[in-house]
């Protein structure tokens, strides 16, 4: 398919009319309390053949900006005002926020002129059809195909985005599909009229990176074979960096910033922009706080030493003879994509899970050594006043009805050791301790964002003195301007108290920023460690190298895909899903 | 304050509101459920003391007045100008000279007067004391008022059906609190142990879910002996409603319990030395008692027709007991509701009852959880 | 699928023979037996049978037995002969007075399954695509009091209306010239005239509650993603409406075979009794006071066994219809 792609003759950008141009729109939402602006004045355009990657924090408008365009808007949204003219191929041009949004002349062009495609492929594909039902759907709507010629094409659109065996895949249900092939199925299906414009909306964020840089090569490839033009929704800044030929910054519903990649990267203008592109270079390099902290003991015994750990689901292994230490002091990051154990790993140390075989070994205060795998009763109830945890979802981990200072003072007061008046205080002191204002204390967590949650779920982990604390995807589900606070007060907290922590996290920048020694997990084994510089940027192992080249690097400037590949197990019990011949794998 | 379902209250005051606060603000929101609720806890307070609402004695028997219709209270006196003055009119008995059926015409030129909060027959409060106050009371005591009419003996319809609602409302009070303590303790043991147990708990309750209730009913109504005392009738009346009534709630707290188990504030609670007691009691108890008082509150209808329907059909309570589905026996052959319709007045407050449960019910389970994931 | 379709029906054994056992006892529980019943009965027209009659007619009936032993001979009679014992107070096999009311038991109940789906399915799908609408409040308002009315109350207003505006006698199924007659055109055609009152007065409450059912499942749907990726594909919003959210909010709309059976089963017993239909119900109310238990427990048994046959029916078509059940 290669060659073929590569021959397709990229349009000529011609100074004349954009593909879209859109003009001082505004969406509004009515709500019972009044109308809610989520997208406010916003005005831009895209070239035919060009990437233009709208970028911006949860809530910044930019998905509701994306489906505007084709008046997909969920209820109650409605276009108030602006312009989004259309100029076809035919040389006509059409106002797209001006027709009925169930009207024929805009159902005409959703999906012929311009495709989309969404951020969750699973739920974005029917679980009742077949994939092959719902792309030959599209071509029989458009292009009047008849159910043969619509399969033998769907056939090749999906040898196109690279799925094995199209013919028997054609018949598959979204369901039995990987992640990845879901989502190159919803490519397929939005290709499948050849449309000038593909909306991307987040297409890649539900994805693992080396699953991620595959489908941005795809789009792409895709995308300079067919001519088409990239609207590209996203809220990470690696990924702007390495497919945008223009970048919209939006922020509550307005714009930023709007300008060439290279301008935005390398002389933003707005002081957000700059706040946004600042937070990911900064995952570039170690924390300072990190780097003016003398060096660690490597001879100290270490305060938690796992043994060869195994955990079975069933047939499933999530973590297969695992073996790890941990020193005092010390913060060992433990990185891995989906399915590879990291979780199942922090739990298993808590016991929330019970490990199938292995040992964990944890060094107290008092130098006794005692074997949590095998704790019972008051011993596990005292070792898990040692070890906390800290958890990814803010919200769900905080019992919604307790106050936090309920929540907070529940470790406490449920171990006996302080009541009443003296329980007070703790909580109080605790909260500064995160940055939490005590007088907060008696509202509920709905009240408190998702940054200040996560302060309450340290507060928590903090409240019994623990000398470790497992912190799980900690600032996975948080907006990149918080995620540093949270990130800076975990270590500021770390050399205040002395704790050791075992960082887990899928996302490389915040285990280099963060951790001094990092473990690579991969199908329930741990295939490297190492020093954090060390494994981040000159890994050993194959696959940690595979993982590493898939990172979206934030500059423009520094687009070398050649270096990108895809880790294939080298072993006989290889999944023939894992086999695949895209031009990723070079 | 993405994550709560109410946006219109004051932020300041919505931080700190617990979550019966923020369920009270949704279900306020919900109009209908509010005259529902309203409507419910009218009811209910007529049921503690139906006494003082009856005008006449339920068991009173009147030959005089056999399918006597109903007569209408008129607020306004117009005989001597326009004044304030609650009154009826007394029906006058006449037979037709030839078919000798029974006549009644208002005799407007008597006219007797309602005094409220005034005396009539003598009831017992929940059989705490007695007493003799009644909200409407008649000052002449010769010519009752039959508001909804009176039925073959001649008892007040309005009356019965007001001194119905004790029995008829409360089954259901009754028969769903029984079945939640079996539903909540099935239902929880399953979703708490899951495995091998919930295993063979689910498929208990899938069978007792598929059979058909009534036959059963029928059956078991029918094992009971005629000659009970009526208020081991009534228990056994309400175990037997509850016998399947049960399953459907077991399965409700399953499903919460099963869903809250993998909840991470749960988990935490664990990591933070919780006792198991605590995490039940202190966690997941308060997360689902609002989805578990919404659904008794849906369940409580279905026991009082079923209540209605056994002892419309003579299998259920027997009179002399008065409840709703007894007083409709009255109305089982077309011969009497053709003569005297207002029979189908028991059926109205039915109706009524079961149609403000159902609404109440619903604007609750829809209340019952103000957090957005 | 087979695998499921195969464990699904091995699961109807234990769950029949609980069934059977469950019926068994229950006409087991009244105190006392055919027997004594009898005796109240002849002695109420002053007869006296003494004890050695008492005991040679339990003898005869096997009622000295322990229930055990009665029971697993029933049993044995219906599994290998389909005898289902004799009828005490018809004097006659049980096996020949339950069929043909059987028979119009399910008619009834299949046509009330049938009526309910044909007007629950557009109204709900209607209600929740124009949510909040005049007509979704005023199908609403019909759910709630169709959910509130008891049945045998709507079957006796329905009659009190029928006999006093129109002066016509609403009940049976039959008019009486084809009651005892045998099977014709003639009868099936005047059953179909007869049949829709009864099956109007089931169908309210159960299409109340699925109406509710399906608003709810479409309102579940209508918000998914994939519903979006359909409109994005350029497809009209019926079109899109009845392939996407109707299909996918009907697999659980199916499942509710599951309990609208043994729901209409257990109301076309009230209004049987109401409408004097010649169905099961007013035979098995009859027994069930007269303590004839054979004919009792084969009707109490064949409803029960009718309505877990409707939940292995539903949950097989639900299996059809959903892939992700199929390819388990």
């Amino acid at each position: 398919m290669t060659d073929i792609l590569t021959i397709a003759p990229r349009p000529s950008i011609t100074a004349g009319k954009p593909l879209l141009e859109v003009r001082n729109l505004v969406t509004e939402f009515p709500l019972r309390t009044g109308i809610f602006r989520a997208v406010d004045n916003l005005s831009f355009s895209i070239e035919p053949g060009k990437t233009l990657c709208v970028v911006g924090e949860s809530g910044s408008g930019k998905s509701v900006t994306a489906r505007s365009i084709l008046q997909i808007i969920d209820a109650p949204g409605r276009i108030a005002s602006g312009s989004i003219t259309l100029n076809r191929q035919d040389g006509s041009s059409l106002d797209l926020a001006k027709l009925d949004p169930r009207g024929k002349l805009i159902r005409s062009v959703r999906g012929a002129d311009i495709a989309m495609i969404f951020q969750e492929p699973m739920s974005s594909l029917s679980p009742v059809h077949t994939v092959g039902d719902q792309i030959t759907e599209v071509l029989r709507l458009h292009l009047k195909m008849s159910k043969a010629e619509a399969r033998a094409e769907a056939i090749s659109l999906l040898r196109q985005v690279e799925i094995p065996d199209p013919e028997k895949a054609l018949d598959r249900y979204a369901f039995q599909y990987s992640g990845g092939m879901r989502q190159r199925a919803m490519i397929a299906m939005a290709l499948a009229c050849k449309p000038q414009l593909l909306i991307a909306d987040e297409p890649t964020t539900a994805l693992d990176v080396t699953t991620q840089a595959e489908i941005l090569d795809l789009i792409s490839r895709l995308q300079k074979a067919h001519g088409m033009a990239v609207l590209f929704i996203t809220h990470d800044m690696g990924v702007v960096a390495q497919i945008a030929d223009d970048v919209l910054v939006m922020h509550h519903g307005v714009m930023k910033e709007y300008g060439p990649v290279d301008e935005i990267f390398h002389a933003p203008k707005d002081p957000y922009t700059r706040m946004l592109i600042g937070s990911v270079l900064k995952l570039e390099q170690k924390a300072e706080i990190r780097l003016a902290r003398p060096p660690l003991d490597t001879t100290a015994d270490p305060i938690l030493d796992i043994r060869n750990l195994t955990m079975e689901f069933g047939e499933l292994k999530a973590l297969n003879d695992v073996s790890i230490a941990l020193l005092p002091g010390e913060t060992l990051g433990i990185v891995g994509e989906s399915g590879s154990g990291k979780t199942t790993m922090g739990r298993s140390i808590m016991r929330l899970y019970d490990p199938t075989a292995g040992e964990m070994h944890y060094r107290r205060a008092n130098g006794q050594v005692v074997d949590l795998a095998r704790l019972e009763g008051a011993e596990l109830k005292a070792a898990r006043r040692e070890l906390r945890m800290v958890f990814q979802d803010p919200f769900g981990s905080l019992n919604p009805r307790m106050t936090v200072a309920q929540v907070i003072g529940e470790p406490l007061l449920v171990n006996g050791i302080a009541r009443g008046r003296q329980l007070d205080e703790r909580v109080c002191h605790l909260m500064e301790q995160v940055g939490l204002d005590p007088a907060t204390r008696e509202r509920y967590p709905h009240a408190f964002s998702g940054g200040q949650r996560q302060r309450i779920g340290i507060a928590r982990a903090i409240t019994l003195n623990p000398r470790v604390i497992v912190a799980d995807e900690a600032t996975s589900a948080l907006d990149v301007s918080v995620r540093f606070q949270v990130l800076d007060l975990l270590m500021r907290l770390q050399d205040e108290l002395g704790l050791a922590y075992i960082f887990i996290s899928h996302d490389i920048g915040v285990i280099r920023y963060m951790c001094d020694r990092v473990g690579v997990m991969y199908r329930g084994r741990l295939v490297e460690m190492g020093e954090a510089e060390k494994v981040c940027n000159t890994p050993d192992h194959p696959y940690t190298q595979a993982l590493i080249s898939a990172i979206p690097r934030p500059d423009p400037r520094d687009r070398d895909h050649s270096r990108r590949f895809r880790y294939t197990e080298p072993s006989p019990y290889t999944e023939p899903s894992n086999v695949k011949n895209g031009s990723s794998a070079r | 304050m993405a994550d709560i379902a109410i946006t219109n209250i004051r932020p300041d005051r919505a931080a700190v509101a617990s979550q019966w606060q923020l369920i009270w603000w949704a279900f306020k929101r919900h109009r209908l459920a509010m005259v529902a609720l309203f409507v419910t806890v009218a009811m209910y307070i007529v049921a503690v003391v139906p006494g003082f609402f009856a005008i006449n004695d339920p068991i009173q028997q009147n030959a005089r007045a056999t399918f006597h219709p109903p007569q209408a209270i008129h607020f306004f006196d117009t005989t001597k100008g326009f004044e304030f003055g609650p009154h009826y009119y007394p029906l006058k008995l006449t037979r037709d000279p030839e078919t000798l059926a029974a006549i009644f015409k208002e005799d407007t030129t008597r006219r007797i007067p309602i005094t409220f909060f005034g005396r009539g027959y003598t009831y017992s409060v929940l059989g705490l004391f007695e007493t003799d106050i009644h909200l409407i009371a008649t000052t002449d005591k010769a010519h009752p008022l039959f508001l909804f009419g009176a039925d073959r003996l001649g008892r007040d319809v309005y009356s019965r059906t007001v001194q119905g609602a004790q029995i008829s409302l409360s089954i259901g009070l009754v028969g769903v609190f029984l079945s939640l303590l079996l539903g909540i303790v099935l239902g929880g043991i399953s979703g708490y142990y899951g495995g091998r147990i919930d295993f063979v708990m689910q498929r208990v309750i899938d069978f007792v879910l598929s059979l058909p209730t009534i036959p059963i009913w029928l059956a078991l109504a029918a094992a009971l002996p005629q000659g009970w005392p009526a208020t081991l009738q009534y228990m056994m009346i309400t175990i037997i409603l509850s016998f399947t009534g049960w399953a459907q709630l077991a399965r409700v707290v399953r499903g919460r319990f099963l869903s809250l188990r993998t909840e991470e504030f749960v988990a935490a609670a664990r990591l933070d030395g919780v006792p198991e007691g605590r995490i039940i009691f202190r966690h997941m108890l308060p997360s689902f008692a609002s989805h578990i008082i919404a659904s008794m509150t849906l369940a409580v209808p279905a026991m009082i027709l079923a209540e209605t329907s056994l002892s419309f059909l003579g299998l259920g309570l027997q009179p002399p007991t008065i409840s709703w589905g007894v007083l409709l026996r009255e109305a089982q052959n077309i011969r009497s509701i053709a003569t005297a319709p207002w029979l189908f007045m028991p059926g109205a407050a039915v109706v009524v009852a079961v149609m403000a449960l159902n609404l109440f019910g619903d604007g609750l389970r829809d209340a019952a959880d103000p957090y957005n994931k | 699928m087979l695998k499921f379709v195969v464990k699904r029906l091995l699961w109807m054994i234990p769950s029949l023979f609980a069934v059977s056992f469950l019926a068994f006892v229950l006409i087991q529980l009244p105190p006392g037996d055919f027997v004594t019943t009898y005796i109240a009965t002849l002695a109420s027209s002053n007869e006296v049978i003494d004890q050695n009659t008492a005991a040679s007619l339990r003898e005869r009936f096997g009622l000295d037995q322990p229930m055990l032993v009665q029971y697993l001979k029933w049993i044995w009679g219906i599994v290998t002969r389909g005898d289902f014992g004799i009828s005490f107070e018809w004097q006659q096999p049980v096996s020949g007075l339950i069929w043909e009311r059987m028979a119009l038991t399910l008619v009834l109940a299949l046509a009330s399954l049938i009526a309910t789906w044909a007007l629950a399915l557009p109204i709900g799908v209607y209600s929740a695509v124009k949510k909040y609408s005049i007509g979704d409040y005023a199908f609403t308002a019909f759910t709630f009091f169709g959910l509130s009315i008891p049945s045998f109350l709507l079957a006796l207003v329905l009659m009190y209306v029928a006999a006093v505006e129109f002066g016509a006698d609403v009940g049976g199924l039959f008019s009486s010239e084809y009651e005892t007659a045998p099977w014709s055109i003639a009868k099936m055609f005047d059953l179909l005239t007869h049949l829709w009152l009864p099956v109007a007065i089931l169908a309210v409450s159960s299409t109340a509650s699925l109406i509710r059912v399906m608003r709810a499942n479409m309102l579940d749907e209508l918000p998914k993603p994939y519903v979006t990726t359909a409109r994005a594909k350029g497809l009209s919003e019926f079109r899109l409406l009845v392939k996407y959210p109707l299909r996918i909010a009907l697999n659980p709309f199916i499942s509710t075979i599951a309990w609208l059976l043994p729901n209409l089963i257990s109301g076309s017993v009230v209004v049987a009794i109401v409408l004097n239909l010649p169905t099961a119900a007013p035979l098995l109310l009859q027994s069930l006071m007269a303590q004839d238990m054979y004919l009792a427990g084969a009707f109490v048994l064949l409803i029960c066994a009718l309505t877990l046959i409707g939940s292995l029916i539903s949950d097989i078509l639900l299996a059809l219809v959903d892939p992700r059940i199929r390819l388990e």
